[in-house]
């Protein structure tokens, strides 16, 4: 029986020789993720549950992200239940504000995956993690619980979609317009309950960064999960970010594809032809490439995020902005992904670019990318964002308007005022 | 027997329960604000026993089990659709809010439809239009869950 690189994840972790799709199981899990929405309400059904001590105190990881620094009364009083808890389970995996980051950033930055493991989260962009060789997917507050008390949860056993990759893409394009092209392509339910494997000669060309922000994106075409064939980016990848946690330091365990492995489809995608792409509002697959974007005035730009919050992401938007400033009347946001991201870009002078262009430069949180805090839009005001979502009401009022980019073509919009390639620079 | 409320295509966890509504947990809460960025009306004529009708992808977005908790407190009682997102699905079991995969009703039956759902057999009646409609039947693995009244006593049983 051939598998796929997901499948052969899951088997290895469900102690069966073999899956197919379709399959019922039950696996081991490697690290069960929350944050500070998604965790009270899974302390909640823990308790329920009759739980009283969650599986492995390493193996639960705990941060609050998302309406932090506490945005008001009620966010703060979900912080405390969350931190109770940590302090109560000898959480050794919780990070607070200061020491935390966006956590679909912070996790891989601090090694807390490596290839081969299964990672549920309670936050559906835990599919990011797939950019390490990881079987990574996200849960509800419930199924949660579930693996906290447990360590275990079940899968319907996907069957996939194979991209792939092939030629060099262009300087201004990257892994956002790579994923952003593919879901303009497939939909947003084109993956629906599938593995998005990406393989071939074109991953040469993507950072990690760049491969993260892919993963990321998988469930914005309805994916279970994102997963990146392991090469030499990836084992190097690994080893600068060794987890100082000894309880975390895990064997490194690479899964190919089988020769024969079945694929619902495969696509090939020529990397030298993707143009830098912009997603329309109010859907992700609503997609256009930079030059039959027009003529669209912006009020506000958002760079940041689990999706482009990592420090090539920061780089790429410190070159764009060197020397220039932010267009009059517009608000550019900058949130990066981790304490350590926001720590490189003072020490690499970026902090000091941004601050001089006229952004804001903020600690990290998720913030303004789900209308938390931090930069929510008015009726009427359009907003270019690397985040990942533009749905309705995403980022503000039900009438406000998110078009979704990468971080060169959200930088290049916040100099113009309109919706930009850094090519017109 | 139940009214139904039809939407289309992608309905997404943020206009079921928009962020800025997530600094709760309370259902009652929650359900207050259920629909609000795509249907103001929907909280002022929701009943007891109505049943949601909508296009597929039902669902897609975040992970928050917050909007089926929101939806099952709003007195919805089913959810019918061609397909679902997949973290929805699971969250739906996992809460408890029924629902049912199918194309054919979500094709025929409109908004305001009076509709009778049978869950053992996934027989879907349309009163107002006279039709019957089958939805396939969920598999053993998903009925173990259900029969246990959702994961959290599946987990209490098997812990
Ligand atoms: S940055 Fe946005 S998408 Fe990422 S975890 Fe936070 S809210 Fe979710």
């Amino acid at each position: 029986m051939s598998m796929t690189m997901t499948q052969k994840i899951l088997a290895a972790k469900a102690g069966l020789p073999e899956v197919k799709a379709g399959q019922f199981i039950e696996v081991d899990l490697d690290v069960v993720l929350g944050n500070d929405i998604t965790s009270p309400v899974a302390i909640l059904e823990f308790d329920k549950m009759g739980a009283t001590k969650v599986f492995d105190k390493h193996k639960v990881v705990l941060v609050p992200d998302h309406f932090t620094p506490n945005k008001d009364i009620k966010a703060a009083e979900q912080c405390k239940a969350l931190r109770e808890f940590a302090v109560s389970q000898e959480i050794s995996n919780y990070f607070e504000v200061g020491q935390m980051g966006i956590e679909h950033a912070l996790l891989p930055e601090l090694g807390l995956v490596v290839a081969g493991d299964v990672v549920i989260g309670a936050d559906s962009h835990t599919c990011t993690y797939g950019a390490l060789g990881a079987f990574s997917t996200g849960v509800g507050s419930t199924d949660m619980a579930a693996g906290m008390a447990t360590g275990k949860a079940w899968f319907k056993v996907p069957s996939a979609i194979r991209f792939e990759l092939t030629g060099k893409p262009g300087k201004w394009v990257s892994g956002k317009d790579v994923i952003l092209h593919i879901i303009g392509m497939i939909g947003v339910d084109g993956a629906l309950y599938k593995s998005m494997e990406f393989v071939g000669s074109g991953l040469t060309h993507l950072s990690m960064d760049d491969r993260f922000t892919m993963a990321n994106m998988a469930i914005e075409a309805g994916a279970k999960n994102g997963i990146f064939l392991v090469d030499d980016k990836t084992r190097e990848y690994l080893r600068k970010h060794k987890t100082k946690n000894r309880a975390m330091n895990k064997k490194i365990k690479v899964f190919r594809p089988d020769k024969k492995a079945v694929y619902d489809e495969t696509f090939v995608i020529d990397l030298s032809t993707i143009r830098p792409t912009v997603a329309f509002p109010h859907l992700p697959e609503n997609t256009r490439t930079i030059d039959e974007v027009g003529d669209i005035p912006i009020d506000q730009v958002v760079i940041g995020s689990c999706t482009n919050g990592r420090l090539e992401d920061m780089r790429i938007t410190a070159k764009i902005l060197k020397g220039r400033k932010v267009a009059k009347n517009m608000r550019l946001i900058i949130f990066p992904g981790t304490q350590q991201v926001y720590l490189d870009c003072v020490k690499n002078g970026y902090a000091e670019i941004f601050v001089k262009a006229g952004a804001v430069f903020s600690t990290p949180t998720c913030g303004p990318c789900l209308g938390g805090h931090m930069g929510i839009l008015a009726a009427g005001e359009r907003a270019v964002s690397t985040t990942n979502r533009n749905f309705v009401g995403r980022m503000g009022h039900v009438e406000s308007e998110i078009y979704l980019a990468s971080p060169a073509v959200a930088a290049a919009s916040a100099i113009t005022g309109r919706i930009s390639s850094p090519e017109e620079l | 027997m139940g009214t139904v409320f039809k939407y289309g295509d992608n309905v997404d966890t943020d206009v079921i329960i928009p962020a800025r509504h997530l600094s709760t947990s309370d259902p009652k809460e929650l359900a207050a604000h259920c629909m609000e960025d795509i249907d103001k009306e929907f909280v002022k004529k929701v009943k007891e026993g109505d049943i949601i009708v909508a296009g597929s992808n039902f669902g897609c977005g975040s992970s928050r089990e917050h909007a089926p908790i929101a939806i099952k407190a709003s007195g919805i009682r089913c959810v019918i659709a061609p397909t679902f997102a997949r973290i929805f699905y699971r969250n739906s079991f996992n809460t408890g809010l029924p629902i049912l995969e199918c194309e054919e009703a979500a094709a025929k039956i409109d908004a305001g439809d009076e509709v009778v759902v049978d869950f053992t057999t996934g027989k879907i009646t349309n009163a107002t239009k006279n039709e019957v409609y089958w939805s396939e039947p969920f598999p053993p693995f998903i009925r173990k869950i259900i029969e246990s009244g959702g994961l959290v006593n599946y987990v209490k049983e098997n812990l």
